[in-house]
């Protein structure tokens, strides 16, 4: 495919894109008898309307921020790791194994051993998808799924018979110790006289996203083996001739990956429910897919794009609240129809807009030289 | 910094707004949906006679997931909603973490105990009505067996299960009961299919009037006692009406009148536990234009006697979760 501008791949596409599911999902809402209007103004006020508001999208984006650059990573070896909601299971797993093992005394001391545990958990659980990958060639896409499976198959064993509380009827773990509790940006933001709502989650995992995708930037493109990887992911064969080994950049990628994942337990764990929950993830593993699409595996992107589900999500919620005819499963065809639009259907609007680029790129216009597809 | 401040602004704005607001109720119903024909659809229906009554408006929300809970919660105490209903026991943990911080708002739960000062817990006594339903279905089975089909596997169902058989065994104590729970986790409230899988099996070893305890998943049981020309049980909300005929009775756990009664009482009501029994109207069987004709009036009579004698105290039902056993099998 012919290169268009970099601002039109990582900001017109995906805007159009998004403006057909808008319009489509607006279509929804008329059958439905609903005003389409009415309830995109609750979607807007309600995510970015006020700091309540922006307090609860944060907090879903710092979600989609890990799983996305999860999903990134993995795609720049081209590997299609579908795997995050396992993987980010398993890391809420560690985290609450840690954060229950010792009455931690302060949360700086929480805050990394939580960040150690979940990343190591949500390593652990892609590295089995990817050493079969590496050894056996099983492909990646249909192990990482069925791992999705046995990931949540394990939690609801081990909630149900040994991390529940003896007598509880609810299937989560006990509260973590209040040492446990991660600085919410209503705390944070005290400290330097500035007041923030009480009741929204977003708490200090959201610097620490921002920190990974900083990271994850200077991994593949300012290092060695960002260098590998992407090689890898463009030409296995050229790869290999330069030396590169296969089996060692899939194990490395997928567990990079994996640990991103998990580290959103972090933030959905140790930072919001403050104990384990079945369900812990809320799909954020597979919203993340659709976030490194839209975000075209750049750390900004994949950032920008989970602000958008983050707003999504928060104002899917408030629909809930102030639109009732609007059902819980009106606002899963909401969100899917975004999905749809911005992941599955990209090359739909890509394609003409990249037709268009090229005619009038012969009268002289730049052809842009980024993108890294 | 002024970016800052034009969200403050912005937020300030709603908490005066809210606060401005009318303290409508509100309700936040479990994942089982607010139509599943059963225990959520009791508890909207008592919002739904409030609402009547006083031609006052309510808010209501549905979850999708567990992890939501928390911000349902909050959501309504920040705007100011008074009193909020929490419909099922797998509040309780939230509850507990979420309603010191709003000590002017009270709330209620059905099915669980949250000692706070502002917590209205209601509980039923679903032992003595699973008793009654455990009798009917005695009298009426041919085959001497019996079906129990539960939700989720928690202490609560088996409450039931146990009222139940020990209601059956009263009647004829050679009867057999088979019982089989749906799943461990809160998806087990609406999977009517796998319901009906588990209704068929005891069909299968000879059940010919099967009880479901099981919320959404019940419709599934339902249909398949209807299906295969046995009778089936209804529990929390009356059921007869589903498949007439094939409907025996239905365990009626008033749900409806908790939330009603929150509704009326207030943000000044009460707070502390209610225990609901038969004695309190709380359970009872159901009885209507649906089923007159499946409950012969001799097995009325031997019902009634013994709900009498429940409510006097002559016949105590053993509640499961007092011991977390059962002596009866």
């Amino acid at each position: 495919m012919r290169r268009i501008p970099v601002w039109a791949d990582v900001v017109l596409i995906p805007l159009i894109n998004l403006l057909l599911a808008v319009f489509v999902s607006g279509l929804v809402v008329l059958y439905i008898g609903e005003s389409p209007v009415k309830a995109m103004r609750v979607l807007l006020q309600g995510s970015i309307g006020s700091a309540y508001a922006w307090g609860y999208t944060l907090y879903y984006a710092t979600n989609f921020i890990f799983t996305g650059l999860a999903v990134a990573v993995a795609f720049h070896a081209r590997l299609f790791n579908i795997g995050g909601e396992g993987q980010a299971g398993l890391g809420g797993l560690g985290v609450a194994l840690v954060m229950m093992a010792w009455d931690w005394p302060h949360w700086a001391l929480a805050l990394p051993a939580g960040i150690i545990a979940s990343a190591l958990f949500g390593a652990a659980w892609a590295a089995i998808p990817a050493w079969l990958q590496a050894k056996r060639g099983s492909h990646i896409v249909i192990t990482t799924i069925m791992f999705n499976f046995i990931a949540s198959a394990l939690l609801v064993y081990l909630l149900v018979n040994h991390l529940k509380l003896p007598g509880s009827m609810s299937p989560e773990t006990p509260p973590f110790p209040p040492g446990a509790h991660l600085p919410t940006a209503h705390e944070i933001l005290a400290w330097v006289g500035v007041k923030f709502p009480k009741s929204p989650p977003v708490n200090i995992a959201l610097l620490l996203a921002l920190l990974a995708a900083f990271a994850v930037w200077v991994l593949i493109w300012r290092s060695r083996l960002g260098y590998e990887i992407r090689a890898f992911g463009h030409s296995e064969e050229a790869a290999r001739y330069g030396g590169i080994a296969p089996v060692r950049i899939i194990m490395l990628t997928m567990l990079i990956s994996g640990a991103l994942a998990g580290m959103m337990a972090v933030n959905a764990v140790q930072g919001e429910a403050e104990r384990l929950v079945l369900d812990s993830v809320q799909g954020a593993g597979f919203v993340g897919i659709a976030v490194a699409l839209m975000g075209r595996s750049h750390p900004v992107g994949v950032i920008l794009a989970a602000i958008l589900f983050g707003m999504l999500y928060q104002g899917g919620v408030e629909l809930e609240f102030e639109m009732p005819a609007i059902s819980r499963e009106m606002i899963v065809v909401i969100q899917a129809l975004v999905i749809l639009f911005t992941g599955a259907l990209d090359n739909m609007v890509r394609l003409p807009v990249s037709r268009l680029f090229h005619r009038r790129g012969r009268g002289g216009g730049r052809a842009g030289a980024g993108g890294n597809g | 910094m002024s970016f800052m401040q034009t969200l403050l602004g912005a937020g300030a704005a709603v908490a005066v707004s809210a606060a401005s607001a009318l303290a409508e109720p509100a309700i936040i119903y479990d994942l089982g949906g607010k139509f599943d024909k059963s225990f959520n659809e009791a508890a909207y229906r008592g919002a739904e006679r409030w609402k009547k009554e006083t031609g006052e408006n309510y808010r209501e929300v549905e979850l999708q997931n567990d992890a939501q809970r928390e911000q349902a919660l909050r959501r309504f105490a920040e705007a100011g909603a008074n009193p909020i209903v929490t419909v099922g026991f797998a509040f309780a943990s939230t509850l507990e973490k979420v309603a010191p911080d709003y000590p002017d708002t009270k709330f209620v739960i059905v099915d669980m105990v949250v000692n706070q000062p502002n917590v209205r817990s209601v509980v039923f006594k679903e032992h003595e009505g699973s008793y009654l339903v455990g009798m009917l279905g005695a009298m009426k089975s041919k085959t001497g067996k019996l079906g129990f089909v539960g939700g989720m596997d928690i202490p609560l169902i088996r409450r039931f299960a146990c009222g139940y058989v020990q209601g059956v065994k009263a009647v004829n104590p050679d009867a057999v009961v088979f019982q089989n729970m749906t799943g461990t986790t809160p998806a087990a409230w609406n999977d009517p299919v796998k319901g009906a899988e588990l209704a068929k099996a005891q069909i299968a070893q000879g059940a010919d009037v099967i009880y479901h305890a099981a919320g959404g998943t019940g419709r599934g049981v339902l249909q398949a006692a209807a299906d295969a020309g046995v009778y089936g049980i209804g529990v929390d909300s009356n059921q007869n009406y589903m498949f007439p005929g094939h409907v025996l009775t239905s365990m009626l756990k008033r749900v409806d009148n908790a939330v009603h009664d929150a509704f009326r009482d207030g943000p000044g009501m009460s707070t502390g536990l209610v225990v609901l029994g038969l004695k309190e109207g709380g359970v009872d069987y159901a009885y209507d234009e649906y089923n007159k004709d499946l409950i012969t009036p001799e097995m009325k009579a031997k019902v009634d006697e013994a709900r009498q004698k429940i409510i006097d105290g002559e016949i105590v039902v053993h509640d499961y979760m007092s011991d977390n056993s059962c002596p009866v099998k």
